[in-house]
């Protein structure tokens, strides 16, 4: 531990850390770093009128929360999607797979438009769904609707692989030891997996937040009541306030980034638990 | 070692710049000393198959008079997104949007000059159009003017206009409705559009949306729309569906063309994108507008074509406000009017 001059075993750190940061610094750091410029030709009071307005503020708690509900929806639903997929075989597994990917293939604009085929009071299912009162189609469950279909990919591919390399042993030995089955998967399997959930359920809401394309279809875009705030950063476009737009995309990156790391934050703890135990 | 590799790296993102830059060099230039010429027409959504039509007719007559083939590329998509387009680098020689206001935009750029609008015939507006509505057949909910689109059992399917320019026009075309019948009361005015906007159910990011939750959702009683595009939602989806109701009052669309100037100097295409544009006024060309339903500016294709377009009484932009700029500060700018109709009461 004291050799800290020494050379690492695995060469080509300096490299690769250069390119790591000139890579994203090209491709994610000056593209953001330009949007908060653009942001700051405003005046500050100017930006602050922008965040308090009444329909930035509606739309940024819509985007937020039905973000946060489809992702949560995700964590749950694409955790059981992978375990049937890993835990079980069965014929055409291979085929099930590979549909859970096609929602990342699409463009987003086709699933809003299919979603709201399917969902508006005349669809199929939107009209099932009206016999029981349920307005899905121009409704924030809507909007969740279309937000769970894009996020499905992110829980899944990442819990698939833990919970490949979840060895059976453990699960065995935890059964031996007299657990019955909830107490194993809560305290032997839960934790292995968790901090992998978190992660998805993480791009899974990331996603969401900036989500438009199959959105506008299946939102009805009623200002206070079902404008996301990708729509309004739109609406400013429209009116070539590129400032005013940017500065709702800051807003959104700044909340985001918070959120985000109090989710990296969560995760690190639980990963730490479970070394420690 | 740790150097050159970086180095290599380096030249590597160089060269591919290079090569990217060179790249579009080559796409752009080398049109002179060929018999052929390639113009860029940026457009809004509803016009592609008139342009179609029209590009060939025109690509006949520049054969004919200089015995030079022009080749017309066309991009279409939302007025407003076109425009950006345009102002962010997207070389059209000309352009032929929705609305003037796209347009007055891009001269803080000096892509066109700030008198665009006086360079060509009727405010450089070749073709005009108007707001009529779209009922479903038999007219059930008996609509016959904007009046009957404020009862409160009527639902109306229109885009927002914070986002279609389309939907500017019917916002507009309301108002004028609105301030006519009431004695140019702005207060009662205001009043009918929020009980007409309330009356929507769905407000689509864009015109063809609105068409299909109209026509595919089978969503609203009545949908405001372009004259042409009613026609055309008729003509694709049969007449016993739907039908047509001529409000009494309504706007004067004026879609405006420009040459993009400053990109047609670098690119030497001035005169054939002048020609372009000016060719829409000549009497093939107003044929080729009345066919795709918009109404000519030309006094005898106007005659041909009395029956399919019925008289109106029509005010433009510019007689109720003033100009584009004005009524897009009033209405549709943030805490304009028509943003205040979705604002809780305090």
């Amino acid at each position: 531990m004291a050799a800290k001059k020494k050379k690492s075993i695995l060469p080509g750190f300096g490299i690769g850390m250069g390119f790591t940061l000139f890579y994203l610094g090209l491709i994610v750091l000056i593209p953001l770093a330009s949007l908060f410029l653009k942001t700051a030709t405003l005046s500050w009071s100017e930006i602050w009128g922008i965040f308090t307005d009444q329909r930035v503020i509606a739309s940024y708690q819509l985007s937020f929360t039905t973000a946060f509900f489809a992702a949560l929806v995700n964590a749950i639903f694409g955790f059981l999607v992978a375990w049937v997929l890993i835990r079980y075989n069965f014929p055409g597994k291979k085929l099930i797979d590979g549909i859970v990917d096609l929602p990342f293939a699409l463009p987003t604009a086709v699933a809003g438009i299919a979603l709201t085929a399917i969902y508006a009071p005349n669809g199929w299912m939107g009209s099932i769904l009206t016999n029981f009162g349920i307005q899905v189609a121009f409704t924030p469950i809507g909007i969740s609707i279309a937000l769970i279909f894009i996020g499905l990919p992110f829980v899944v591919r990442t819990v698939q692989p833990v919970l490949q390399e979840l060895e059976k042993e453990v699960e065995e030995a935890s059964v031996m030891l007299g657990a019955n089955r909830w107490r194993t998967f809560r305290s032997v399997i839960l934790p292995e997996v968790f901090p992998a959930v978190l992660t998805g359920f993480a791009l899974a809401f990331a996603r969401g937040i900036g989500e438009y394309g199959s959105v506008v279809f299946i939102s009805g875009n009623m200002p206070m009541k079902t404008e996301i705030a990708p729509l309004l950063i739109m609406t400013k476009l429209e009116q070539y306030d590129y400032a005013g737009a940017t500065t709702i995309a800051v807003g959104m990156l700044i909340i985001s980034f918070v959120l985000l790391l109090f989710i990296n934050y969560l995760q690190w703890r639980s990963s730490r638990r479970m070394i420690s135990v | 070692m740790k150097n050159k590799a970086l180095l290599s790296i380096v030249i590597v993102i160089l060269l591919f710049i290079a090569g990217c830059t060179l790249n579009s060099q080559s796409a752009s230039s080398g049109k002179e000393g060929s018999n052929t010429i390639e113009i860029l027409n940026v457009s809004y959504d509803p016009t592609r198959e008139f342009y179609e039509e029209y590009n060939e007719v025109f690509a006949r007559y520049w054969f004919d008079k200089t015995g030079q083939q022009v080749k017309v590329k066309q991009s279409h998509g939302g007025s407003g997104k076109q425009a950006r387009s345009v102002m962010d680098g997207l070389r059209a020689d000309v352009v032929t949007l929705a609305l003037g206001y796209d347009i007055d935009e891009m001269t803080r750029l000096s892509l066109v000059p700030t008198n665009w609008q006086s360079q060509l015939e009727y405010n450089s507006a070749p073709y005009t159009s108007t707001i009529v509505f779209l009922v479903r057949s038999g007219n059930p909910k008996g609509i016959q003017d904007w009046d009957d689109l404020i009862k409160p059992d009527v639902s109306v399917i229109t885009p927002n206009p914070k986002t279609s320019g389309g939907a500017r026009w019917n916002f507009l075309a309301a108002w004028v409705y609105a301030m006519k019948s009431y004695d140019n009361d702005e207060m009662k005015a205001v009043d009918f559009v929020t009980k007409l906007y309330k009356n929507v159910p769905v407000l689509d990011s864009g015109a063809r949306g609105s068409t299909t939750t109209f026509v595919e959702r089978n969503i609203g009683d009545v949908f405001i729309t372009w004259e042409n595009e009613a026609f055309l939602a008729i003509n694709e989806l049969g007449a016993d569906k739907f039908e047509i109701v001529v409000p009494s009052y309504s706007i004067l669309a004026e879609p405006p063309v420009a040459v993009v100037d400053k990109y047609v100097q670098r690119r030497g295409t001035q005169e054939v994108a002048q020609a372009y544009l000016e060719y829409l006024y000549s009497e093939p060309g107003q044929q080729i507008i009345a066919q795709h339903y918009f109404r000519p500016r030309m006094q005898s294709v106007i005659e041909q074509y009395e029956s399919k377009f019925p008289p109106m009484n029509l005010t433009t932009v510019q007689e109720a406000f003033g100009g584009w700029k004005a009524a897009q500060d009033k209405f549709f700018s943030d805490q304009g009017i028509f943003d205040r109709i979705y604002l809780p009461v305090r």
